[in-house]
């Protein structure tokens, strides 16, 4: 990057320039102006920032832990955490981590599954509106947690009981993110494809459904940390398998470290997942998105 | 033999059912547009202008009397009327041309390569030359009604239904879009019946103004504008043009006073 780029830069956005020298006002304005430039470079690097941050933090945690007398059971150093990856085997690790994505892809894609007809049939008719919408919203509720073990005791084990859990959790949003989308059609578009005698159905794969992809990709991205959430209670409850179940697992055994290790691992899935939507969206619908967003 | 009239009104009525009771929006409308006639309907907000329009595009059913298009009752939309909307309403994910076509898609026909031709040169009629793969976003407001227009121009329909149609945009490009609606309506002569609460809008676009009474709206005045066509920017400073607004506002005032 040139000298003048970055100049052009910073005068593109002023404003935080001119408050930040107005906060500063012995420093000089070259130095100030230096400064900038190198923080704004920063920020042109995706994830750099954020990433300093992290590690920032990190390196506190770990001198925090050295510093004072915190017992590992209370708070692990992150080297202590990083360390515990050799608790179980690799192939031990990607058994639970695929325990744990698998249900929650299936509960995933069960929602959407379910969530797609039933959003229709609520946008299409006012009374299957008013009779499923009060049962959908005591089923959202009903704390999952609380039913989980019921659940569980009615579909016994294996995956059935969890992928309806994760369901029941990742479920909602998306039924309430669709619907709202598809009502927010504008009424000419529908009145246009009334005149045009088309099929309802075609009103809504070719006008509705489009229509909603904004909403449905809000709704996509909530649910899927959701499900992520979903498999965790499941495992929980019943199961030998899964980093919820290690996590579960390892605290009873006072193995602290390789818990906050599988917490790491939890984050780091629901992170990705959350992203995968995002960019499954920006590759595939960039005009649903925001023109000050892309 | 007489050629069939494009659109009647015979005594006309409109009752809307509404939580709050019911609105009378349209009594005892008789009217007649004769076949490329280009009909102003002019009125307050809330006048039933819509009404009238959304009854001769067949989505809204008469609750006396009937009306008629070439003769033959309305009983559902017809293919032979396009409707341009106050707003454009076009998909945000379709670029200029897959807009125009949209119609046809939606009717589940299969778009040819004719097809797919007469949409650009409908696009390149409507001024749009150039934006042709543009998305809506990347388009202005005129722009967007332009594309609209063009839509409800590709099933080369009869009768070309406006509601409002440039309502949204600022004065200068309503003007503007006012002569390029001329111009097209020249190329291709259609039967326009065209919404609008603008006096000077109705007087240069119109052969006839029709103008309506407050709710139940009722045809007030029907009257023939006396100007020359083609119109042009001149045609808006005669002196017959301010004196026939001037009427025209008056006969509003005085309902509304």
């Amino acid at each position: 990057m040139s000298l003048q780029d970055i100049s052009a830069a910073s005068s593109s956005n002023a404003l935080p320039e001119a408050t930040q020298e107005d906060a500063k006002p012995h420093g000089s304005a070259n130095a100030s102006a230096a400064k900038f430039s190198l923080i704004r470079r920063m920020m042109a690097v995706p994830g750099l920032l954020p990433g300093l941050t992290i590690i920032g933090l990190l390196v506190i945690w770990e001198l925090a832990t050295r510093i004072f007398p915190i017992p590992s059971f209370i708070l692990p150093a992150p080297t202590r955490i990083g360390g515990a990856i050799d608790a179980v085997s690799a192939e031990r690790w990607l058994d639970h981590v695929w325990a744990t994505l698998r249900v929650a892809l299936i509960g995933y894609l069960v929602s959407i599954a379910i969530a797609l007809p039933v959003a229709i049939a609520l946008t299409r008719s006012k009374v299957v509106s008013a009779c499923l919408y009060p049962i959908l919203v005591v089923i959202q509720s009903t704390p999952v947690v609380a039913v989980a073990p019921i659940i569980i005791v009615i579909l016994g084990s294996g995956d059935a009981p969890r992928v309806t859990i994760t369901f029941l959790i990742a479920f909602f949003p998306l039924v309430v993110s669709m619907t709202t989308g598809m009502m927010a059609t504008p009424r000419e578009l529908i009145e246009l494809s009334q005149s045009l005698k088309a099929p309802a159905w075609r009103e809504f794969t070719q006008i509705r459904i489009p229509y909603a992809i904004p909403y449905i990709f809000s709704g996509l991205k909530i649910s899927i940390t959701l499900a992520v959430i979903g498999a965790v209670v499941a495992e929980f409850v019943a199961s030998s398998l899964g980093l919820g179940f290690f996590i579960q697992f390892s605290t009873s055994n006072f193995k602290l470290p390789q818990a906050w290790l599988g917490l790491g691992f939890l984050v780091l899935m629901s992170l990705t997942l959350f992203n995968i939507i995002g960019l499954i969206q920006r590759l595939f619908f960039p005009w649903s998105i925001p023109k000050d967003a892309r | 033999m007489t050629q069939p009239r494009a659109i009647s009104f015979e005594s006309v009525g409109q009752v809307f059912e509404t939580d709050t009771g019911s609105l009378e929006a349209l009594r005892g409308v008789n009217t007649t547009v004769e076949r490329h006639e280009f009909v102003a309907v002019l009125g307050p907000s809330g006048c039933g202008k819509s009404t009238l329009l959304r009854l001769t595009s067949g989505l809204l059913k008469p609750t006396c009397g009937q009306v008629k298009v070439f003769d033959y009752p309305v009983v559902e939309p017809r293919d032979d009327v396009g409707i341009v909307f106050q707003k454009p309403t076009l998909l945000p994910w379709a670029n200029t041309i897959d807009n125009v076509l949209f119609p046809l898609k939606h009717r589940g026909g299969f778009v040819s390569r004719e097809d797919r031709e007469r949409a650009v040169s409908l696009v390149k009629m409507v001024g749009l030359e150039g934006f042709e793969t543009r998305l809506p976003e990347e388009l202005s407001g005129g722009m967007q009604q332009r594309v609209g227009i063009a839509r409800a121009l590709l099933m080369d329909p009869d009768i070309l239904l406006m509601d409002e149609p440039f309502s949204a945009l600022d004065a200068l490009t309503r003007e503007e879009m006012g002569f390029e609606l001329l111009r097209i309506w020249q190329e291709r002569p259609k039967t326009v019946l065209f919404i609008t609460h603008s006096i000077s809008e109705a007087v240069l676009l119109a052969d006839r103004v029709l103008v309506m009474s407050d709710r139940p709206g009722t045809i007030i005045e029907d009257l023939t504008v006396p100007l020359e066509r083609p119109r042009t920017i001149e045609t808006t400073t005669t002196k017959v043009m301010h004196e026939f607004a001037g009427y025209l506002r008056s006969l509003l005032l005085k309902r509304a006073a």
